[in-house]
């Protein structure tokens, strides 16, 4: 039982993360109807971004406050990573638009493998371990069933509260705001949108700055909680975000969140008492699963054919 | 050339504020990735190594590309050009580093800089013809490229041969097995590959799974029952054909993407399944002692009973390689030969059919996942044969080489060729294959960036620039005209922009 | 006594298309006669494409039943029958019966020989004109060439079959005047022609029943009568029932021997071209109720 609780806290932390990569996989199709495949790069590379800021204000700089280090680093990396997939989008993406539908997947892919070799190359291969930080733990034990056993670590509440915090402030936006209305509106139809006067380039881009930033976000996170980042640190996590994305529904912003948690909760389950070495095995099937059985997830809008 | 009408000084400082703007979001890109390097030392805590000239390099090599490309229009002078321009920052750059001078290196580079830069100058300004019209030029681009693939599949018949009395069987092995070879596997695949994707238009990212199946039941069946190759290869083919099926019924009712990315779980789950059912795969550490090939049950050893024995010849492992040679470009062939014959009847005619509009085909009683599935178990078959004929050529196999990455690069390769087409496929393959086996033997570059620098190193890194590159140059493919499969007087080939893509 | 009602080819019974909360198609019941040209008219978005579609096999109606006689005359209890057996078609002692809502789209045409166009011309753009021909006759030469096993080797039986596909294609090319074009892609050809060319690769399909949606739409009148002579022709010579969804009322008028109209998803009038065109609650759909009618 406590194991249970325990793994569930998990689940949740792991989940946020996937959440929040899974928006940035969630608008891109949402607006363009594409795969954002170096998605998941985009997200290793906000790691180390956000690692090396780490130790350079740390080392470098010498600053003494990790608290006020791990807020410089989370604004930096986000403003950094959003600029990167500001770049990708500007060189790989935008001249495919409206060509052959292929393309910009492929393009895609290849900004994938160049970035994960990117960083491989200037980064070096091996794993990067930083000291584990905020190791204080809230020891549970009022709850009923529980004598002892469940920790929920401070880390895991900020990752919780941040995600929660920085999803209300996004949703503000993109409901609320000018830019919501243009990408509603690219999202529906980009040639009568331009016609109205929406600068659709311009809109596309700031999704994928929106993304991007999201992502350095989990990235972020993801360093404070595992504290080890490789070059090869994408690609999985960015199945899984996306995996999540179309579990929630794709397009919907709230389903990516959802989807998110469920995949990491799933994942986190399964690998607790199912069988850790196939605990991708389970993501891929829900992604399976989901695409054959209910393509437009659980809270997306389902897709009449136009014949 | 509405670019060319600004007057002169104007598209300079458009050129120029646009380098600049490049040139800055290079430098702030490059800030924490390229500038400072986390490593860890001996206590395992990661300090950060400073090399702060790189983000000058980056921004400068950034800043050169984007000005010449907003300054010129011809994509020939745009591409000589800011080749140029790097060639001569390197030499500038050796020059002012002094590190590693070296004279001859600088003399290269500077003159290397130089002429690509006339060469630019040149083909900007000089008086383009007016294009000829499209339709004339395509019943000759179909016999250029009909005797083009008569004389290269000659070429590749005598390429071992020619190889063998010029460079002898030492000097050759090289070239035949990393080239010959390794390229063929990939041109099958890409064939392959070109069924489903190219003719019928369904996106297959777990390809390379029918490519594992292939190996391991060679790998598999040959080690454990002893079963020979030549009855493997069937075998193989027959069981990744049925793994296609079992595979393309729930899923072919998927469009697009979504079709895609379940084909990539699917890739990825045989991929985690081999590594993990250690009982019968022997995981990570792969099934080894593989049966190597034999010739028809000659094996190809230094015994009495061996190949070369038997003929007469010197023993050589050359004569293993140039077998396989010869092997793989059979299969390759007839993997070409089955697929060109198809496209001629109403089977390959429904995947085109389908790939164009899948609604029309059904409102003609088109049983489109029927024909879907031929084309996904046909394509399967072959990346099956493709596999047995790696393990055996290997003599090993495991899970590692049937990543998401040879997926994608055989997807690439079909995508970069122009979906369809069997010549482009097989250019593309050499292209992105053989380019990048090229940059092992660059080891000249050691002597200008110095003896640790590994041009392996930067293999995928420029494989995937090339991809994006190739994309934005030729978003479809190298051959996009499409060739009609059927005629009433004269076949005029269909130029790409009203080939549809697909959507399946 | 009219056609529609001595000999159906299609009955239409109680049909209803609802997506989600929007009933597009609601209780609609008629019938298409054998041989004649039925035209199905009514304002946008009265459910005519809907109706095509469930004919079609492209929606699964929601209600009703549509029974199709591909040869002979169905009898009403025999169909009722045939319907509480659960199974989708019967050779019965009246007629070859199909329940065309119990179908996938590719079986009605393949099998119950209902072929038709789409409003946003659907043609394989990529393909040459010869080619999109080809491609309609695909179940036939499917057989011919053995599962593609016979074609493979070339065998003789598949070659002739290949030459009879492209003669009866040259046939249709003639016919819609298509013939110097045949080696072009058809997504070259001009906006008239496509409309044709659509129309004759669902002829080489060799259909029982023709389902066009809006053929004339967007043609000038030159090309309006080239279509009104193809339709006649396709009736005449080739024995194909046509039910074609049209706007021009000019066109309706001229060609069609029974005329039904639908209006907000229900049917509103039903009989000859004359008769629609006196009936007062057709005029009322169309222009409209008179001002002093309505109420302020």
């Amino acid at each position: 039982m406590e194991n249970f609780v325990q793994q569930i806290i998990n689940g949740l932390t792991l989940g946020s993360i996937y959440g929040l990569i899974a928006i940035g996989y969630t608008m891109v199709f949402g607006i363009i109807g594409m795969v954002n495949f170096a998605h998941g790069d985009v997200f290793m590379v906000s790691t180390f971004i956000a690692l090396i800021l780490f130790l350079a204000l740390t080392q470098l700089l010498g600053l003494p406050s990790i608290y006020l280090a791990l807020f410089l680093v989370l604004v930096a990396a986000m403003v950094l990573t959003s600029l990167w997939s500001w770049a990708i989008e500007r060189v790989a993406y935008r001249p495919l638009r409206g060509s052959f539908r292929l393309a910009p997947l492929i393009s895609a892919i290849g900004m994938s493998i160049f970035l994960m070799n990117f960083v491989q190359v200037t980064q070096g291969p091996r794993n990067k371990p930083l000291p584990p930080m905020f190791n204080d733990v809230i020891q549970l034990s009022g709850l009923p069933g529980a004598a002892n056993g469940i920790t929920l670590a401070w880390k895991q509440i900020l990752i919780m509260a941040v995600t929660a915090v920085l999803l209300c402030v996004f949703w503000f936006v993109v409901q609320k705001t000018a830019l919501g209305r243009a990408q509603r509106a690219v999202e529906q139809d980009r040639r009568m949108a331009a016609l109205l006067g929406v600068d659709v380039n311009r809109t596309v881009s700031l999704t994928f700055v929106i993304g991007a930033a999201l992502a350095a976000v989990a990235g972020t996170l993801y360093l404070v909680q595992y504290g080890v980042v490789r070059f090869d640190d994408g690609f999985i996590p960015g199945v899984k975000a996306f995996t999540a994305a179309v579990l929630g529904g794709i397009g919907s912003i709230p389903g990516a969140v959802l989807g998110g948690l469920l995949i990491g909760l799933i994942e986190v389950l399964w690998s607790a008492y199912v069988s850790s070495d196939y605990k991708n095995v389970a993501a891929f099937s829900v992604l399976i699963v989901v695409l054959i059985f209910m393509p437009s997830g659980l809270l997306g809008r389902p897709e009449v054919e136009k014949v | 050339m509405a670019a060319t009408d600004a007057s002169g000084p104007t598209r300079l400082g458009k050129a120029l504020r646009d380098a600049g703007f490049a040139a800055l979001v290079a430098a702030a890109l490059s800030f924490p990735i390229l500038a400072l390097r986390a490593e860890a030392d001996m206590n395992n805590t990661l300090v950060l190594e400073q090399r702060w000239s790189w983000i000058l390099v980056a921004a400068a090599a950034v800043g050169s590309a984007r000005f010449f490309a907003s300054l010129l229009d011809d994509w020939r002078a745009r591409a000589a050009a800011v080749l140029g321009a790097w060639a001569l920052l390197f030499g500038a750059g050796l020059a002012v580093f002094s590190r590693l001078l070296d004279r001859d290196a600088l003399v290269w580079a500077l003159g290397a800089g130089v002429l690509l830069l006339a060469y630019a100058w040149f083909q900007e300004t000089r008086a383009r013809p007016a294009p000829a019209a499209p339709a004339a030029a395509a019943p000759k681009t179909r016999d250029a490229l009909r005797l083009f693939a008569i004389a290269a599949t000659a070429a590749v018949i005598a390429y071992p041969i020619v190889l063998l009395f010029w460079l002898g069987p030492q000097g050759s092995l090289k070239w035949i097995n990393n080239y010959g070879v390794q390229i063929l596997i990939y041109v099958m695949l890409g064939w392959g590959l070109n069924i489903v994707v190219g003719l019928a238009g369904l996106l297959d990212l777990g390809y390379v799974a029918f490519f594992a199946l292939g190996a391991y039941a060679y790998a598999l069946l040959s080690t454990t029952f002893g079963l020979s190759f030549w009855l493997c290869l069937p075998l193989a083919g027959v069981l990744a054909a049925f793994a296609g099926v079992l595979l393309g019924f729930p899923v072919l009712r998927l469009r697009g993407d979504y079709l895609a990315l379940v084909t990539l779980a699917f890739g990825e789950i045989i991929n985690i399944v081999l590594t993990n059912w250690v009982d019968v795969t022997n995981g990570e550490a792969g099934v080894s002692s593989i049966p190597r090939i034999t010739f028809f049950g000659l094996p190809f050893t230094a015994a009495d009973d061996g190949f070369a024995a038997t003929f007469g010849l010197g023993f050589s492992p050359i004569h293993r390689t140039i077998f396989l040679f010869y092997l793989v470009l059979a299969l390759a062939l007839l993997t070409c030969f089955i697929t060109v014959r198809l496209r001629r009847l109403p089977l390959g005619r429904a995947w085109e059919a389908l790939r164009e509009d899948d609604i029309a085909c059904r409102s003609l009683g088109l049983n489109t996942t029927n024909i879907k599935l031929t084309a996904f178990a046909l394509g399967a078959m072959f990346g099956g044969f493709a596999g047995a004929f790696f393990a055996v050529r290997q003599g090993f196999v495991n899970p590692n080489s049937f990543t998401f990455m040879e997926s994608a690069t055989i997807l690439a390769i079909v995508v970069l060729g122009g979906m369809g087409s069997q010549t482009g496929v097989a250019l593309a393959a050499v292209a992105m294959i053989g380019g990048t086996e090229i940059l092992r033997e660059l080891d000249f570059l050691k002597r200008l960036f110095g003896e640790d620098f590994d041009p392996n190193q930067y293999r995928m890194l420029i494989f995937g620039l090339a991809m994006v590159t190739m994309m934005i140059w030729k978003p479809r493919g190298l051959v996009s005209n499409r060739q009609p499969s059927i005629f009433l007087k004269e076949r005029r080939a269909v130029s790409g922009g009203l080939v549809k893509e697909g959507h399946g | 006594m009219n056609r529609w009602e001595t000999d159906p080819l299609l009955r239409v019974e109680h049909l209803t298309m609802r997506f989600g909360g929007l009933t597009a198609v609601n209780d609609v019941s008629f019938s298409v006669g054998r041989g004649d040209i039925t035209a199905l008219i009514g304002p946008n978005g009265a459910g005519k494409t809907t109706l095509f579609n469930c004919v079609t096999g492209f929606y699964k109606p929601t209600r009703g039943r549509l029974a199709f006689a591909r040869e002979g005359r169905a009898d009403a209890s025999e169909v009722r029958a045939l319907t509480r057996t659960g199974r989708r078609h019967a050779r019965l002692a009246s007629g070859d019966v199909y329940l065309l809502e119990r179908m996938p789209d590719f079986e009605i045409a393949a099998r119950a020989k209902v072929a038709r166009t789409f409003q946003n011309i659907r043609l394989f753009t990529g393909m040459t004109v010869l080619e999109n021909l080809v491609v309609a006759q695909h179940n036939a030469l499917m057989k011919a060439s053995g599962l593609s096993f016979l074609g493979l080797f070339g065998a003789p039986s598949w070659r002739a079959a290949e030459k009879s596909a492209i003669e009866k294609a040259r046939q249709w090319l003639e016919r819609i005047d298509l013939v110097d074009r045949a080696d072009d892609p058809a997504g070259a050809l001009p906006y008239g022609d496509q409309r044709r060319l659509e129309i004759a690769r669902a002829m080489c399909a060799d259909p029982v029943l023709l389902c066009l949606d809006e053929p004339a739409a967007g043609l000038n009148p030159r090309e309006s009568a080239q279509l009104n002579a193809l339709l006649r022709g396709v009736r005449d010579d080739h024995g194909a029932s046509i039910l074609i969804i049209e706007h021009d009322m000019s066109v309706v008028m001229q060609i069609s021997d029974h005329v039904v109209v639908l209006d907000y998803g229900a049917l509103i009038s039903d009989g000859t071209p004359e008769f629609v065109r006196n009936d007062p609650r057709v005029i009322a759909a169309y222009l409209g109720v008179p001002d002093d009618e309505v109420a302020p």
